[in-house]
C-alpha cells in the first residue's frame, strides 16, 4: 500500500488549568503539577520547582489519579451496625457523628483524660494532632514512628542532631563513594533515584549491604548481600581496620566530637563514665596548649585525644582512649565476624581501605571562607566525600538503635558529616537531642498535658513514670523497658488496652493507621483484641473512633469512623515545626490545598479535630468567650502560633513593615501566597553556611533568624552518648530511680555508651538452630503501604507476593516457581507461593510488603489476588517475644527505643501441598462502599 | 502491506541506561496517565478490582536475574517500549495503511481510525511492545508522546516524553540519533549503546546502555597501603595518636 501520512496535532491543549500542591501517595511529599479539565483531575506530573522532586515523579505520584477516585473512598460518617469487624455500618450525619465522639471523649477529659489513646499512623501533621491531644490532656498520642524507623532517627539524633532521611542526606555533588544500608526504598525514595541517578552520571561508585538485591542494589557496583541483623558487626569491623590503621580524621574528631571529653575513669565511683564537668556543666577537655582542662567551647584551644587527667583523685581519660580499646580488641577484626555477617573478611578489609582511600586520598576541598564557634577561621572547607544512607532495614531490629550508632560513629570517624562530599543536615537539622523537648505526662482532669508528649530523655529523671513508679503511658514508651522511645510504640498501643497493662482505657482514636491488618504485628491476634469482650458482653477496649479516607481493614473494626479526605481535596502544612520537606541548601515548607472540592460527604481529619477541640471546649481551640478558635485547619496554618512568630508556616508572614520570612505575625493571604509560589517555600542557606552546620556561625545565626533556635546552639557529636551511661548506672544502683531488677541486665548490657553490636534478642527466646531461616519485607517502590492494591494501575505491576526463596532453599526443598511452603515462626504459621530468587542471601527469604488484603477490604473483589494469595508476615510475628517462664511480657522491640523488631524473624520452610489460598484464611468483611467498576477507560476530557 | 519512508529526517527516539534504572516503574504509569487522558484511544482496564486485572500500557518494565559465571548474581531492569524501528515490521504488515512511520522525525503511529483491530502489527514486532486496547478494539503503542514533544502548549522544558520527564534516576534519554552530537548520539558513543536484538533486522531507533561491569572484587593491592597498621593495640595507637597530633 502506498504510503499515507495523516495530519494530526502535535499541539492540542493540555488542560484548563494547572493547580500546584503536595503529593501524598507516600511519605515523600514531592511537589506536584495537577491539570485540571472541566474541574476534573486529568493528569498528574513533578514539580520542576520543588525542592523535593524538581519534576520528577514516581509510580505512586502518577497514579495518584486513580487514588483519589478510588472505589474504595469513604462517602459518609459511618456508625457500627454489626459485630466489630464486620464490617457492617450505617451512613450517619456528620453532626451525630460528631455529637457521639463527644460523648464518648468529655467525660474521660472531666474525669480522666489518659483514658483516651490518640495514635495517628501515617500522620504528616504530628505538631498539629499532638498538640491537640496536649490540650486535651491525654498523656497517650504519638504517630507511627515507632513501629517504622524510630531507631534510625533516635541514635542520629544523640549521637549528631539528625539522622538520615528528613534528618539529612548525602552530599550528591560531590560524594565519590556511597554505601546503602538495608531495606531504604521505602522512604526519601525520590530523592535518592535523583541522587543514584547523579552519582551515575558522574562515575562515584555505589555499595550496597542488603540481604536482597533489588531496586537501588541492583544497579549498586558492589553488593554485599549480608546476614540480615548483623550491620553492626560488620559496621564495627569497619571502624577496627580504620582505626588500626590511623585512616581517622583526627583534626575533625577534636575539633568537633566529644572524642576529646574527659571521663570519669575511676569503677568505683557512682559518676564512672560520665562527663567531667566545669561548674556551668559544660564538659572539659585538655587544651594541648596549656595540658590543662578547658571547657570544650573555649576559644583558641586545642582539644586533645590523648592525654589524661587526675581530678580530686579521679582519672580521666579521654573518650578517644575507650574508642580504642574497645574497637582495636581482635573480637572486632573482620576474621571474627565474618562468618556471622556472610561477608569474607578479604571484602570488609577491601570495603574499609576504599572508605579511607576516598576519604583521604581524594578529598573534597571548597574555597569557601568560614569561621567555627570557637571564632577560628577557615579559608577553605575541606570534606571526605564517602556518604552512607540507611533506613528500616538497619532500623527494624532488636540491636537496630546501637547499629544505627555504630552507622554514625564510622561516618564520624571518617570525619565525612557536615563537610564536603559527606553527608549534610537539612535545616531545621542539625540540632542536638539536648535542644528538643523532654517528654511529658502529667495528666490533670479537665486541664491540657503539662508539655509536649514526646521527646529525648537526658536520664532516668526524665522518665514517664508515675510517682508509683508504674507507666504513665499506654504504650509504656519512656519507661525502663525502652527508655528512648521518642516516637512512641503505636504498636504495642492494642496489646496493652486489652490486656488493661500498665491500665485500661476508654476510647481508641486512631488516624490513617492499618492496625487491624498490616501495620501491625500478631494481626490476628490483633484482631481479636479488638473484638474481645468482657464477662458483660461489652468490649474490652470500649470506643473505637478511626478516620481514614479509604475502606481499610481497621475500618471494620471502629464503631465510629470520621471520614477523611483524599490529599487532593483538603488543607495540610509540611510544616518545619514537624517533618520538614528541605534540602541541604534550603529550609522549605508547603502546603496542601482543595485543588478540587469532595463529592462525598467527607471532611479533613485536621479541620473536624478543630472542629471537635472546640466542641470539646479545648484550650488552644476555643476563645475565651466560647467560640471555635479556629474555623477549619486552614485557619489554624495561618493564624495559630506555637511562640511569638512562630507559626507552621514561615514563608509570607507578617513583620512591622510588611512581608517577612522566618519569624513574623500571621498573615490573612499566607495560604493563597503559598498557591501562587507554586504550593511550596524555601530560604535558601547562605553559601558560607552550607557545610560545617553545627560549628559554622553563619549558620548558627542564619538559624536563630529562621527561627530554629532562639538562640545560637553549637554543640559536639556524641561519639560517647552520655544518657545511655545515665541508664547504665541506674541499673548498677546508682541513682534514686531505679529500674526493676528483671530488666538491670539487659540495660547493663544494651546501654552501652559507645556502640555494640549483640545478636538479636529473639535469639535469647527461640532456637536459631529450629528457626534457621531469616524472613524479610520489603515496601515495593511502586506502593505504599496497604494503599497501592486499590489502585488500579499499580496493583497490575504489584498484585502478587510470592515468598522469594534463595536458590539453596529451592534446591535443598525441591521446590519450583509456584509451589507452595508452609513457613513456621515460633509464634505462627503461613502456607504461601514461593518462587525463585538468585539474588538473595542464601539464609534469607522474602516478600512484598501489605500486598495481602483482608476479603472485602479496599472495594476489591472477594477473589483478588491479594486476597487469595497474598499474605502477611505479620501473623508470623509477635509484638511480645515468646514466654520465657518468668512471668514477664517481654516485647519484641528494641530495647533502648522500643521500635518493632520487625526484622528479626526467624523461621523454617517446609514444602506443602497446595491449598486453595493463602493460609491462614480471614473471613470477609462486608464493604461499606459499592462495588467497584467492571472496567476503567478513565480519560476526563473530550 | 504498507510503505515505509526511504528515509526520515530526523531519527527521534529513546536512550535506556540500564546501568540506572532501578526498576521503579514511574516511567510505566507516567506514560499510562498520559496517553490514557491525551492523544487517541484511553488505555483502558479490564477487571480493574478483580481476580485478573489488565490492561493496556505503552511500556512496562520487566526485571531479569543474571547469574554471571563469577560473582553474585544481578538483577536488570528492562524498561520495553515501542523502538520505533528504521525497518518496522509491524508497519509493512499492516493492512490497512493505519501504522505508518512518520517521514519527518520517523516516530512510528497508529491512526487509529484506519486501524481494524487485526493484531497484526503486534504478531509482527519481535518485541512485543503493541497491545490491542481491550475496550477500544485498536492497536496502541508508544507514540514518543507526539503530542507533548512539539506541543506549543507546554513549556519548552516540558516538550518530551512522559516518561523521561518523569524519571527519578535519570535512566531515560530523548533526542534525535541523526544529530551525531546530540546527547542521545553522545551517551551512545560513550557508553557503547545497544541495539535490541539485532539480528532481527528492525534496525531499531531507541538503544540501550548496558549495566556497567559489577562485583569486581579482584585485586586490591593498590588500597593495601591504607590498611598498613599503625598500632595493633590500643597502648601504641595512643602513643600513635599523641604524634599525630603534633603534626595536625
Amino acid at each position: 500500500m502506498a504510503r499515507t501520512q495523516p495530519q494530526i496535532d502535535t499541539s492540542p491543549k493540555v488542560s484548563d488549568q494547572v493547580r500546584k500542591t503536595t503529593c501524598y501517595m507516600c511519605a515523600c511529599r514531592c511537589g506536584i503539577d495537577v491539570h485540571l479539565k472541566a474541574g476534573k483531575v486529568a493528569y498528574i506530573e513533578g514539580n520542576r520547582d520543588h525542592p523535593i522532586n524538581k519534576g520528577v515523579l514516581c509510580a505512586k505520584g502518577s497514579a495518584g489519579i486513580l487514588q483519589h477516585n478510588a472505589p474504595s473512598r469513604l462517602r459518609a460518617p459511618l456508625r457500627r451496625t454489626g459485630p466489630r469487624g464486620s464490617g457492617e455500618f450505617e451512613e450517619i450525619s456528620w453532626d451525630e457523628a460528631l455529637k457521639t465522639a463527644v460523648s464518648w471523649l468529655k467525660p474521660i477529659r472531666e474525669t480522666a483524660p489518659e483514658k483516651l489513646a490518640f495514635f495517628t499512623g501515617r500522620d504528616q501533621s504530628q505538631s498539629f494532632t499532638s498538640f491537640w491531644a496536649q490540650q486535651f490532656g491525654t498523656p497517650n498520642y504519638a504517630a507511627h514512628g515507632g513501629f517504622c524507623s524510630v531507631n534510625m532517627a533516635t541514635a542520629g539524633i544523640y549521637t549528631m542532631g539528625g539522622a538520615f532521611w528528613e534528618f539529612g542526606a548525602a552530599d550528591w555533588d560531590h560524594t565519590k563513594l556511597f554505601m546503602l544500608f538495608g531495606v531504604a526504598e521505602d522512604h526519601d525514595s525520590n530523592p535518592i533515584k535523583m541522587g543514584l541517578g547523579r552519582l551515575k552520571e558522574r562515575g562515584a561508585k555505589v555499595i550496597g549491604v542488603n540481604p536482597i538485591r533489588t531496586g537501588y542494589n541492583a544497579i549498586a557496583d558492589e553488593w554485599v548481600g549480608i546476614t540480615p541483623g548483623t550491620d553492626g558487626l560488620f559496621i564495627l569491623a569497619l571502624v577496627h581496620e580504620l582505626l588500626k590503621a590511623g585512616q581517622i580524621d583526627l583534626d575533625y574528631l577534636s575539633r568537633y566530637t566529644n572524642a576529646p571529653v574527659l571521663l570519669n575513669s575511676d569503677a568505683k565511683s557512682p559518676d564512672f563514665g560520665l562527663f567531667l564537668r566545669d561548674e556551668d556543666g559544660t564538659p572539659l577537655v585538655i587544651d594541648r596548649n596549656t595540658g590543662k582542662p578547658a571547657a570544650f567551647d573555649q576559644p583558641g584551644i586545642r582539644p586533645d585525644l590523648a592525654g589524661r587527667h587526675r581530678h580530686a583523685g579521679v582519672t580521666h581519660r579521654p573518650v578517644m582512649h575507650l574508642i580504642a580499646e574497645r574497637y582495636l580488641d581482635p573480637s572486632y577484626s573482620p576474621d571474627a565476624v565474618e562468618t556471622r555477617c556472610g561477608i569474607p573478611a578479604a571484602r570488609i578489609r577491601r570495603i574499609a581501605a576504599e572508605l579511607a582511600q576516598t576519604a583521604f586520598g581524594e578529598p573534597v576541598i571548597l574555597d569557601r571562607p568560614w569561621t567555627d564557634f570557637r571564632g577560628e577561621h577557615h579559608a577553605q572547607m575541606i570534606g571526605r566525600p564517602v556518604s552512607f544512607h540507611a533506613m528500616r532495614g538497619v532500623s527494624a531490629h532488636s540491636n537496630g538503635f546501637q547499629t544505627a550508632r555504630a552507622l554514625h560513629v564510622l561516618q564520624i570517624l571518617l570525619g565525612s558529616v557536615e563537610t564536603p562530599g559527606g553527608f549534610r543536615f537539612k535545616p531545621p537539622y542539625p540540632k542536638p537531642a539536648t535542644a528538643h523537648p523532654k517528654p511529658h505526662c502529667k495528666t490533670t482532669a479537665n486541664a491540657p498535658l503539662d508539655g509536649p508528649h514526646l521527646g529525648f530523655v537526658q536520664g532516668p529523671e526524665d522518665l514517664a513514670l508515675k510517682e508509683d513508679g508504674t507507666p504513665a503511658r499506654i504504650d509504656k514508651a519512656f519507661t525502663w523497658e525502652n527508655p528512648m522511645s521518642s516516637h512512641g510504640l503505636m504498636h504495642m498501643v492494642i496489646s496493652n488496652a486489652h490486656a488493661g497493662d500498665p491500665y485500661r482505657i476508654d476510647t481508641l482514636f486512631l488516624y490513617m493507621a492499618n492496625m487491624a491488618w498490616n501495620s501491625s504485628m500478631n494481626t490476628r491476634g490483633v484482631m481479636e483484641m479488638l473484638t474481645d469482650t468482657q464477662e458483660d458482653g461489652t468490649y474490652k477496649i470500649p470506643h473505637i473512633l478511626y478516620s481514614d479516607a479509604y475502606s481499610s481493614e481497621m475500618v471494620a473494626y471502629a464503631d465510629l469512623i470520621l471520614p477523611d479526605t483524599t490529599y487532593l481535596e483538603r488543607h495540610d502544612c509540611i510544616s518545619l515545626l514537624d517533618r520538614p520537606i528541605s534540602e541541604p541548601d534550603a529550609a522549605a515548607d508547603a502546603i496542601r490545598w482543595p485543588v478540587v472540592e469532595p463529592d462525598r460527604d467527607v471532611r479533613g481529619f485536621q479541620s473536624v479535630l478543630c472542629d471537635l477541640g472546640h466542641r470539646l471546649a479545648l484550650p488552644g481551640f476555643t476563645n475565651a468567650d466560647g467560640t471555635a478558635t479556629y474555623a477549619d485547619y486552614a485557619d489554624y496554618i495561618i493564624n495559630h502560633m506555637r511562640k511569638p512568630g512562630i507559626g507552621p508556616l514561615v514563608g509570607f508572614r507578617m513583620g512591622d513593615t510588611g512581608l517577612k520570612n522566618g519569624r513574623g505575625e500571621p498573615n490573612a493571604a499566607q495560604i493563597d501566597s503559598y498557591i501562587a509560589n507554586g504550593g511550596f517555600f524555601t530560604m535558601h542557606v547562605p553559601e558560607e553556611a552550607s557545610y560545617f552546620k553545627p560549628w559554622n556561625t553563619a549558620y548558627q545565626d542564619w538559624a536563630v533568624s529562621m527561627g530554629f533556635y532562639d538562640k545560637p546552639e553549637p554543640y559536639l557529636f556524641q561519639l560517647y552518648v552520655e544518657p545511655l551511661r545515665k541508664f547504665q548506672l541506674a541499673a548498677l544502683g546508682h541513682g534514686d530511680r531505679q529500674p526493676p531488677d528483671h530488666l538491670r541486665g539487659r540495660i547493663q548490657l544494651t546501654f552501652d555508651p559507645l556502640p555494640i553490636w549483640y545478636p538479636p534478642l529473639s535469639d535469647g527466646h527461640e532456637d536459631p538452630v529450629e528457626f534457621p531461616v531469616h524472613a524479610l519485607t520489603q515496601r515495593p517502590m511502586a506502593m505504599y503501604h496497604s494503599w497501592g492494591s486499590q489502585n488500579a494501575w499499580l496493583r497490575q505491576i504489584h498484585g502478587h507476593n510470592p515468598l522469594y526463596l534463595p536458590t539453596k532453599l529451592m534446591v535443598r526443598h525441591r521446590l519450583k516457581d509456584g509451589d507452595w511452603v508452609r513457613v513456621t515462626s515460633s509464634h505462627g504459621e503461613i502456607t504461601v507461593p514461593c518462587a525463585h530468587m538468585a539474588a538473595l542471601n542464601e539464609n534469607t527469604v522474602w516478600t512484598w510488603n501489605a500486598i495481602g488484603k483482608r476479603k472485602g477490604a479496599w472495594a476489591l473483589d472477594k477473589d483478588a489476588p491479594e486476597a487469595t494469595k497474598g499474605f502477611l508476615l505479620n501473623h508470623l510475628i509477635h509484638e511480645l517475644l515468646p514466654p520465657k517462664g518468668d512471668g514477664l511480657r517481654w516485647a519484641n522491640s528494641d530495647p533502648i527505643t522500643g521500635q518493632a523488631a520487625w526484622f528479626d524473624l526467624r523461621v523454617k520452610i517446609e514444602k506443602s501441598v497446595a491449598p486453595d489460598e493463602s493460609q491462614p484464611v480471614t473471613s470477609p468483611q462486608a464493604s461499606p462502599v459499592p462495588a467497584a467498576p467492571k472496567s476503567l477507560r478513565w480519560k476526563v476530557g473530550l | 502491506m504498507t510503505d515505509l519512508p526511504k528515509s526520515t529526517t530526523r531519527k527521534l527516539g529513546l536512550v535506556i541506561d540500564l546501568d540506572t534504572c532501578v526498576g521503579c516503574h514511574a516511567c510505566v504509569i507516567s506514560c499510562k496517565g498520559w496517553n490514557t487522558e491525551n492523544d487517541g484511544a484511553p488505555l483502558s482496564d479490564q477487571d480493574p478490582y478483580g481476580a485478573d486485572p489488565s490492561g493496556t500500557f505503552l511500556n512496562r518494565v520487566h526485571s531479569y536475574e543474571v547469574q554471571p559465571d563469577t560473582g553474585p548474581a544481578q538483577l536488570v531492569h528492562f524498561p520495553k517500549s515501542c523502538l520505533h524501528c528504521e525497518n518496522a515490521p509491524c508497519v509493512t504488515v499492516c493492512p490497512t495503511g493505519a501504522s505508518y512511520k512518520r517521514v519527518e522525525d520517523g516516530i512510528v503511529l497508529v491512526n487509529e481510525k484506519d486501524c481494524i483491530g487485526c493484531g497484526l502489527c503486534a504478531w509482527a514486532c519481535p518485541y512485543g511492545a503493541r497491545e490491542l486496547d481491550a475496550a477500544a478494539g485498536v492497536m496502541k503503542k508508544c507514540t514518543l508522546c507526539v503530542d507533548r514533544i512539539y506541543n506549543e502548549n507546554l513549556p519548552e522544558e516540558d516538550r518530551t516524553p512522559a516518561c523521561v520527564r518523569t524519571c527519578p534516576s535519570n535512566a531515560r534519554h530523548f533526542g534525535d540519533f541523526s544529530d551525531p552530537e546530540s546527547h542521545v548520539s553522545q551517551l551512545v558513543r560513550d557508553r557503547g549503546g545497544m541495539d535490541l536484538m539485532p539480528e532481527q533486522g528492525t534496525l531499531p531507533v531507541n538503544k540501550y546502555l548496558p549495566p556497567r561491569p559489577k562485583d569486581d572484587w579482584a585485586d586490591s593491592s593498590v588500597l593495601a597501603p591504607f590498611l598498613t597498621p599503625v598500632a595493633d593495640e590500643p597502648r601504641g595507637f595512643l602513643g600513635w595518636l599523641d604524634k599525630a597530633l603534633d603534626k595536625i
